[in-house]
């Protein structure tokens, strides 16, 4: 076990390692190699069906891999599951919010599964940051999706995560949604949280992230630095990379 | 003991969820009594009769009642697609197959306690007897351990509700069975003696449920 994780730099917050997934003959991630620095947020690009939501799910363990290594904060996802997911929070298009239940309700359930320290407390300081005071009591199941939404981004962050992993978060999204989102992204002290990022949309990818990588047939086709690119540049890089006009 | 708190986190959440929607008590007991009713006026024969085909009429009716519950306890899940927040949270598979386990299991306990009396208004048999109600309780307990983890495996098929049935009554088979002949015995006033041979099948067949369920579910639930 020490050799393996001797290539993983301390600085590394994640280190994914020849991975491999498929699903029956086929093969979602063919070999999917990369790492992540602590406090960097890394936007992963591709079209349908390229393993962008496979790689969230396997990088937040609801997935195994079929082969290949999976490193978190120097921890293996084979060994240390339940303590990587308290290092992480998800947020997908899909809210994970029970529809007859409250929104405190939920937020106090996912509270007992992450054992958040005074809960009460917590659960409003997170309601806060989203905008949701006012609905804390109504039933998610009658709040419009961009709020769902932003009591989703309220989820993710009840346990203070230092490591964000969203996969299309922005669907649904509303103006109001995406401006908690981006201050989701930043870790609650003032430093950065460390950020995988899966998108479609490349405008939004390339002000949100520092480095891009482009994920097509199951590999990463093509990796570069933001600054280094505009969007005319995205989209040609991206066109080239994946047979498909962005 | 952190392990049973979040197990019980998931169980407080099923049973909020269910004291606002009443989907799984309120669909089960309405089938529950039908049936009663239903067999009690197949059946208005002599006491003798009735004696001899209750135990019967009894399991019939909380075996599919138990299938109506059980197919409740992963759907609202899949439906809301909370089954990957839950995979994504730090507790162990195990953990949330105790956590639906006793939700199920409390849900199926109340469905019994409701349709006893019933039971035992219209054929005018026994039942509030130690026997049957440990009888009862044990089955029930094996019923629900195997059955949670069938409905976690039948959530991710397409006619799930009735790929359950399917997969998980030839399981129980043995279970149901003991269960008959023990409380066929219970509800005749025989003694602890007489029902020990069938208790202990069932005790043997809870003890290897649970035991199996609780380390294959992991594999079960992740794809």
């Amino acid at each position: 076990m020490a050799d393996e994780i001797k290539d993983v730099a301390p600085a590394q917050a994640i280190a994914v390692q020849e991975l491999k997934k498929s699903f029956g003959h086929h093969l979602a991630l063919n070999g999917v190699d990369f790492r992540v620095a602590r406090g960097e947020s890394v936007v992963v690009f591709g079209p349908n069906g390229a393993g962008k939501t496979t790689l969230i799910k396997i990088l937040a363990t609801i997935m195994n891999p079929s082969s290949g290594r999976i490193f978190i904060d120097g921890m293996s996802a084979k060994d240390s599951a339940e303590k990587i997911r308290r290092r992480i929070g998800v947020i997908t298009h899909q809210t994970f919010l029970y529809g007859t239940l409250t929104a405190y309700e939920n937020l106090e359930f996912y509270g007992r599964l992450y054992d958040v320290p005074r809960r009460k407390e917590r659960i409003h300081e997170v309601v806060e940051t989203v905008g949701m005071t006012s609905r804390l009591h109504d039933r998610v199941g009658t709040l419009s999706r961009g709020m769902q939404q932003r009591l989703s981004i309220a989820r993710s962050l009840l346990h203070k995560p230092p490591i964000m992993l969203l996969d299309e978060p922005e669907t649904g999204l509303d103006q109001q949604a995406l401006v908690v989102l981006r201050e989701a992204l930043r870790a609650e002290d003032g430093a950065r949280r460390t950020v995988v990022l899966t998108t479609h949309n490349l405008e939004r990818g390339l002000e949100l992230g520092d480095r891009l990588l482009i994920l097509a047939r199951g590999r990463i086709v093509y990796e570069g630095v933001t600054a280094s690119l505009d969007l005319a540049g995205l989209r040609e890089a991206y066109h080239q990379s994946t047979g498909v006009k962005a | 003991m952190s392990f049973l708190k979040k197990a019980l986190a998931i169980t407080r959440k099923d049973v909020l969820s269910e004291l606002r929607t009443k989907e799984i008590i309120f669909s089960a007991l309405v089938f529950t009594v039908l049936v009663i009713v239903t067999f009690n006026f197949a059946f208005s024969a002599s006491q003798e009769t009735t004696a001899l085909v209750a135990p019967g009429i009894l399991w019939v009716t909380f075996t599919f009642a138990g299938v109506l519950s059980l197919n409740r306890a992963f759907i609202p899940e899949k439906e809301e697609n909370c089954l990957e927040g839950l995979m994504s949270s730090p507790v162990s598979r195990e953990v949330i197959y105790v956590g639906k386990m006793l939700g199920s299991l409390l849900f199926m306990l109340i469905i019994e306690i409701i349709a006893l009396p019933v039971f035992a208004l219209l054929f005018n048999l026994p039942v509030f007897s130690a026997p049957l109600v440990t009888v009862t309780f044990l089955a029930t307990v094996g019923f629900v351990a195997v059955g949670t983890l069938f409905s976690a495996l039948a959530v991710n098929t397409k006619a799930r509700e009735m790929v359950l049935p399917i997969l998980f009554l030839p399981m129980v088979v043995p279970i149901i069975i003991s269960a008959v002949k023990a409380s066929g015995l219970a509800l005749a006033g025989e003694s602890w003696g007489a029902l020990a041979s069938w208790l202990q099948i069932i005790g043997a067949f809870d003890a290897i449920f649970l035991v199996v369920s609780f380390w294959v579910f992991a594999f079960v639930i992740e794809e």
